[in-house]
């Protein structure tokens, strides 16, 4: 491990490897990319593993691309260096996709991911930050990641840095309470350097969101309790990345991301019962063949 | 004994210490912060608020929120003092607590204020005597609860010198001094043997260790020589002390301001019968409380000096 000297030398080693200075059609062509790799080793991973949430992880691919290749200002060399951006996945179940676009971003060996859930791998179903570089956070059960979210931004601030926190949330998960507990913690501080994204998928483990237990007006819920709000494609890799980095309005930011669970095979887009479903082998085949 | 009161200036509300202990190294340590849930009076935060206002995070009435919030902090670098009655903090917040600190690994230090039947009159939605049970299974996460002020100022000490996550008791009820020593006073994982005897041993925690020595000079009046150990660190447990107790005296009673179920009778329980069986009385809460003060409440439940005689008495055969 090289700890940077200089302010300089930290800064080039906390940038994203996409340079925020790329036209963005070139970026959106990169990210493609990034996102299709993360996707084909999603599903490589959970058909080895024959365990995993695959709607999950490729409905939040696209957010985790963006962030981890153009805009999160980290440094695999160093994963706990202080003025370090964090990145906490609460929906920790989508633990394939995190894994994955850690290693292609260099925080692990891609040959690690080939132990996911095995016997005594640092890669469990869930995250686990003692084990894995660059996870923030040991999440799993849903209603975690805000409130430390909230917390390190919190920080941040103590500490006049100059470091962002973001956090992806899944929407079913928003029916824990202890989101909005955060929330209005968060609005009331005022705490523009902490971005949520919402992976506004529409379906949860048993059912659609809306009927289990009505979510909408999500984004007038949000903004009611002081965030600035803005719902996008969470598909549109442009979209993305200017929402991550337009300027601060002296609000936290939630980010509702319009995305399809599934995302990217056809068979599984949108269905329900695509949660935690476990592809066959021909379906991994296929699924390969559509991610080509 | 002498019921605690106010007008008695030789017992002390373990929050002062608490206060004073936190201010003094917050003076110091810039990473020392404060986090709580509307509770700046009661968890006797407001002078610390006034010193460092930037440094005392009051999230409202949001227990979930304010354990993810300190855990959040030390991520950030800092060292939490998450404080809140112990009820709320550790029975609304137990899965914050269980992964956000303890998985995690993050130097939270979790304060249960007035713990155990401090708010009595309340009533058992505002008793803490769950706590050690449920906390003490949480892989991790230290268990410490001071019986005096001298042990809350030195437990204060090294919950920010160890950086681990920790639960710490802090309590409401006025209390004598029982340490002998203010420096020695609280040592991680060690018991403290404040008197010797060879017939039986009781163990105490917290409020109860008063009354434990208590009962050990009313038993020597009587012919019974008790050994009398001050547990202050309940997880991890001082094996070795618990061991000796059971071989050189043959008999042990406990004493906790707790639900026995799980807590220190438990815990001592589970050491004595792997390592050196011997008969064991067990005094603490038993169920919710009838209405009535913590002094009430104590003699209610045995938990006194003439509870704890009563109790090595009938372990003795005499």
């Amino acid at each position: 491990m090289t700890v940077p000297t200089t302010d300089a030398e930290l800064s080039t080693k906390l940038a994203p490897p996409l340079s925020a200075t790329l036209d963005s059609t070139a970026r959106v062509d990169l990210l493609r990319k990034e996102a299709t790799r993360i996707r084909r080793s999603v599903i490589e991973m959970i058909g080895r593993a024959r365990m995993g949430h695959i709607g999950g992880d490729l409905s939040t691919t696209d957010i985790l691309a963006t962030l981890f290749f153009a805009v999160l200002r980290i440094d695999p060399s160093n994963p706990t260096t202080p003025e370090r951006d964090r990145f906490i996945l609460s929906k920790g179940h989508c633990a394939a996709a995190l894994y994955s676009t850690l290693a292609l971003r260099g925080f692990l060996p891609v040959e690690a991911l080939s132990t996911f859930m095995q016997p005594l791998s640092a890669l469990n179903g869930h995250p686990n930050r003692r084990k894995v570089p660059g996870v923030e956070a040991n999440t799993g059960p849903l209603g975690h990641g805000l409130p430390i979210a909230v917390g390190s931004a919190v920080a941040s601030k103590l500490k006049s840095s100059q470091w962002r926190t973001f956090v992806v949330l899944g929407d079913g998960e928003l029916q824990e309470g202890s989101n909005w507990e955060a929330a209005m913690c968060a609005g009331h501080r005022r705490l523009d350097n902490l971005v949520a994204i919402v992976d506004r998928n529409r379906l949860q483990q048993g059912a659609r969101t809306e009927d289990t237990n009505q979510l909408e007006p999500l984004a007038s819920r949000w903004t009611s309790f002081g965030w600035e709000t803005v719902e996008i494609d969470g598909h549109d890799l442009a979209a993305l990345y200017d929402a991550f980095t337009s300027p601060r309005i002296g609000k936290p930011k939630c980010v509702i991301a319009k995305t399809v669970k599934g995302k990217g095979i056809s068979f599984i887009e949108d269905r329900v019962e695509w949660h935690h479903k476990v592809p066959t082998v021909e379906q991994i085949e296929l699924a390969l063949k559509e991610l080509a | 004994m002498a019921a605690p009161s106010a007008a008695n200036p030789s017992l002390f509300d373990c929050r002062q210490a608490f206060a004073d202990t936190l201010i003094a190294l917050a003076k110091e340590d810039e990473r020392i912060v404060a986090v709580c849930n509307d509770s700046v009076g009661s968890s006797n935060l407001g002078e610390f608020q006034k010193l460092f206002p930037d440094r005392l995070i009051n999230v409202g009435i949001a227990e979930q929120n304010m354990v993810g919030v300190g855990a959040g902090l030390a991520n950030g670098g800092f060292i939490p003092f998450v404080c809140g009655a112990g009820p709320f903090l550790t029975g609304r917040a137990l899965e914050q607590i269980k992964v956000d600190v303890a998985y995690n690994g993050y130097p939270v230090v979790l304060c249960g204020m007035s713990p155990g039947m401090a708010y009595g009159e309340l009533g058992p939605t505002h008793h803490s005597i769950e706590d050690l049970s449920w906390l003490r299974a949480i892989d991790g996460l230290a268990v410490v609860v001071p019986a005096d002020p001298a042990q809350t100022r030195a437990a204060v000490r090294w919950a920010v010198a160890a950086e681990t996550p920790a639960y710490l008791r802090v309590g409401r009820t006025k209390v004598p001094s029982v340490s002998p020593d203010e420096t020695n006073a609280f040592a991680f994982g060690k018991a403290d043997r404040l008197r010797d005897g060879k017939d039986l041993t009781i163990v105490a925690t917290g409020v109860m260790v008063s009354r434990a020595l208590a009962a050990g000079a009313a038993l020597a009046d009587q012919g019974i020589q008790a050994r009398v150990i001050n547990i202050s660190s309940v997880k991890p447990l001082d094996d070795a002390a618990i061991i000796a107790a059971a071989r050189e005296t043959g008999a042990i009673v406990t004493v906790e301001e707790a639900m026995i179920e799980g807590g220190l009778g438990a815990a001592v329980a589970e050491v004595v019968v792997r390592n050196a069986p011997v008969p064991m009385r067990m005094l603490g809460v038993k169920g919710f409380a009838p209405t009535g003060s913590a002094e009430f409440l104590f003699d209610h439940f045995g938990l006194n000096s003439e509870g704890i005689v009563a109790a090595a008495r009938e372990l003795k055969g005499r």
